[in-house]
């Protein structure tokens, strides 16, 4: 299966060069992707990380047509893109946006909640490194709680971040959308297979990935695709998908493995008390009680 | 060729018809609605084939805007004020990324207080942005307008981006005969568009980059030579224009009277008809009145402006903006044309139609008598001088 997986996508690199840190997991997010999407994806990347290690003329990192949108405006210029690429009569494309949980879920959610009600035929992946990381890891709408950001200082009185991660993906899925899924680098070939299956919708797809940002999360570069694995294991995070009006999820952990373990490895998460890590799995098990009353498996 | 009565709003309409916009993103504000009604209708109808965008913002309407020219599709949009404003990150990023797009705009007083009624603020504030921005008087020039503009801005020399400037309801709802040049002629005159700046699946590229210290001025240079490029490519446009369609326009700005004035008024819009009846009433009176109409704020008519202007006794800039703390903008740059040419002359600013406030006859009559008198350096139509700058 995961040999299939791999053959599946192509040799060629798309996106190379660039300077993101060591261990980036959204780079590999992209990475990955544009190997499945190959030579006629069309890339379109608000302001945050990928844009800015990736575009700095005339240090120029994806071998396939790409643009930088304003941070606002990753789905309105997928949109143009589109649309105007249509007119000129070209039909064997794909229009892809890669942005990051800020330029998401707080600064471009109006633009992507836009472009899904037109039901325009975008591909918009959302890399969710869970804080502003390009600027130095302030909080956005996506920082999970308790998690210590350089807005969200970890003290006496507050321990980080106050409030829950949005969820992007259902809010996605509330538009009727034709496609959404989760995702997690940590599970790069069920990532990989969700932007296969995105390519061959007609209509708006949204993928929401988890990309664990080392520098950010506080672990080591190459913790990224362990601690991604980790989330979706402890339950913190769910692989899942939403077609047809329905609920799928695509892994169920037989045993969740443990919370504290996983927050407890990371810099973010070090100054939480038994107390707000109780909040946490609670939190978790509320979900899975949702996911599993909800979702079809 | 036919003729229709149309209000400015239509009239544009009909010129982007003849333009044909591959990509139109559409988002409605007062009193630019009738554009994009009027333009849902015609690719209704199939006598405009364009992919039309229902965008849920003036930001997306504009970055939708950027995304179609960057595929290479001709694209329009259209705001006004507020609207404007909203998207104002997106008009510095059409322009350094040089995607000849082209935006009506309807102009509006900008809040607070709110007032939906026309003064030129909201454009005006925009000036740096790097869009060229003309200022159509009638229905017949707006229309004029919409064809030419993607002639000018598309043109291998300038490739910047076309704000057009239609005075918000005293232009946008008046209606207007209006010649509607026939589209054979329409399509001889403005040929599909044609770049190398767009995705290109034979030859990938990276588009709307970053560029650093030691690159940047480079970028930034070459818009603003692009814009200064549009001058003379509006004067050739103009002709051809008359050749194809027989209506004559002037360039950078429209002089009426001028050549003996001894005064003259500076101004910009529709506003100017009324001046010129007001110059025509005051020369039976022996006053030698002018005036001058600035037709494109950018590139700014810093020649034209010195030349006309050397001669006379005084000259009133009036204009329907206010630059807080300071003086009108269309006054700092006429004065910034003068100083450049070393031309001397006595100027005075005057403030009026904001929010829409009437300017009347007597109004412009009262500007030629004060500045033959001498006056304040900036005077607010309605309230009087304000001692600035002396």
């Amino acid at each position: 299966m995961a040999n299939k997986v791999a053959d599946s996508i192509s040799r060629e690199e798309y996106f190379y060069g660039h300077k993101a840190c060591a261990g980036c997991g959204g780079s590999l997010a992209v990475r990955a992707a544009l190997k499945v999407l190959g030579q006629n994806a069309v890339s379109v990347l608000p302001a945050g990380c990928m844009s800015a290690v990736g575009f700095n003329f005339p240090q120029l990192c994806f071998s396939n047509n790409s643009i930088i949108s304003t941070f606002a405006g990753t789905a309105s210029m997928l949109t143009g893109v589109e649309a105007g690429l249509r007119a000129r009569g070209y039909k064997d494309f794909t229009a892809v946006g890669f942005a990051g949980d800020g330029g998401t879920a707080d600064i471009g959610i109006q633009a992507l909640s836009g472009a899904i009600d037109r039901n325009d035929n975008i591909i918009y992946i959302c890399y969710d490194n869970e804080a502003y990381m390009n600027t130095g890891i302030q909080k956005s709408g996506l920082t999970p709680f308790g998690a210590k950001t350089t807005t969200t200082p970890a003290g006496a009185n507050i321990h980080g971040n106050i409030r829950p991660k949005k969820n992007m993906f259902e809010i996605a899925a509330a538009h009727d959308i034709p496609y959404a899924a989760t995702a997690s680098v940590g599970y790069i070939y069920d990532f990989i297979q969700k932007v296969q299956k995105a390519s061959q919708i007609q209509g708006t797809k949204y993928i929401h990935v988890i990309a664990p940002c080392p520098t950010g999360w506080g672990v080591a570069p190459d913790a990224t695709v362990d601690i991604a694995k980790e989330v979706v294991d402890c339950g913190l995070w769910y692989l899942a998908e939403y077609e047809n009006g329905t609920f799928k999820l695509n892994h169920k952990p037989k045993e969740f493995t443990d919370v504290t373990a996983y927050l407890k490895k990371q810099g973010r998460f070090k100054h939480l008390t038994d107390d707000d890590i109780q909040i946490i799995t609670a939190s978790r098990d509320k979900k899975w009680e949702f996911i599993d009353k909800n979702f079809e498996l | 060729m036919s003729k229709k009565f149309l209000s400015g709003n239509e009239a544009f309409a009909e010129g982007i018809r003849l333009a044909r916009p591959q990509v139109i993103s559409a988002y409605p504000i007062t009193p630019q609605t009738i554009v994009v009604e009027r333009l849902s209708e015609m690719v209704e109808d199939g006598s405009l084939s364009a992919e039309y965008v229902h965008v849920e913002s003036e930001h997306s309407a504009l970055s939708c805007a950027i995304g179609a020219s960057a595929a290479g599709a001709r694209a329009f949009t259209a705001t006004s004020s507020q609207g404007l404003l909203y998207m104002a990150e997106c008009l510095y990023y059409a322009a350094g990324g040089r995607f000849p797009i082209v935006m009506m705009n309807a102009d509006r007083s900008t809040a607070l207080p709110w007032n939906i009624y026309g003064d030129q603020r909201d454009s005006l504030s925009q000036l740096d942005s790097g869009w060229i921005q003309s200022y159509a008087e009638n229905a017949q020039e707006a229309l004029d307008l919409a064809l030419m503009s993607y002639k000018i801005a598309e043109d291998k020399r300038v490739q910047t981006p076309y704000m057009a400037n239609l005075d918000g309801f005293v232009l946008t709802h008046t209606y207007e005969t209006v010649d509607i040049p026939a589209r054979g002629q329409a399509d001889k005159f403005l040929p599909p568009y044609e770049t190398d700046n767009r995705i290109d699946f034979d030859s990938p590229k990276n588009m709307a980059f970053s560029a650093g210290p030691d690159t940047n001025y480079i970028f930034k240079y070459k818009e603003h030579k692009g814009i200064l490029a549009a001058a003379e490519v509006i004067t050739e446009t103009e002709k051809e224009f008359a050749e194809i369609f027989g209506r004559h326009y002037t360039g950078l700005t429209e002089n009426y009277r001028t050549e003996d004035a001894e005064y003259i008024i500076v101004t910009l819009g529709s506003i100017a008809g009324l001046c010129r009846e007001t110059a025509d009433k005051l020369r039976e009176n022996g006053v030698k009145a002018g005036v001058v109409r600035i037709r494109y704020m950018r590139p700014f008519p810093n020649k034209e402006i010195a030349d006309v202007l050397r001669n006379v006794k005084a000259y009133a800039v009036l204009e329907k903006d206010i630059s807080f703390g300071n003086e009108g903008t269309v006054f700092t740059n006429v004065n910034s044309a003068l100083k450049k040419a070393g031309v001397d002359v006595k100027g005075y600013n005057f403030i009026g139609g904001l929010g829409g406030r009437n300017i009347s006859a007597g109004d412009i009559e009262n500007i030629y008598t004060s500045i033959a008198k001498g006056t304040e350096s900036v005077n607010f139509i309605g309230i009087g001088g304000e001692d600035n700058g002396k």
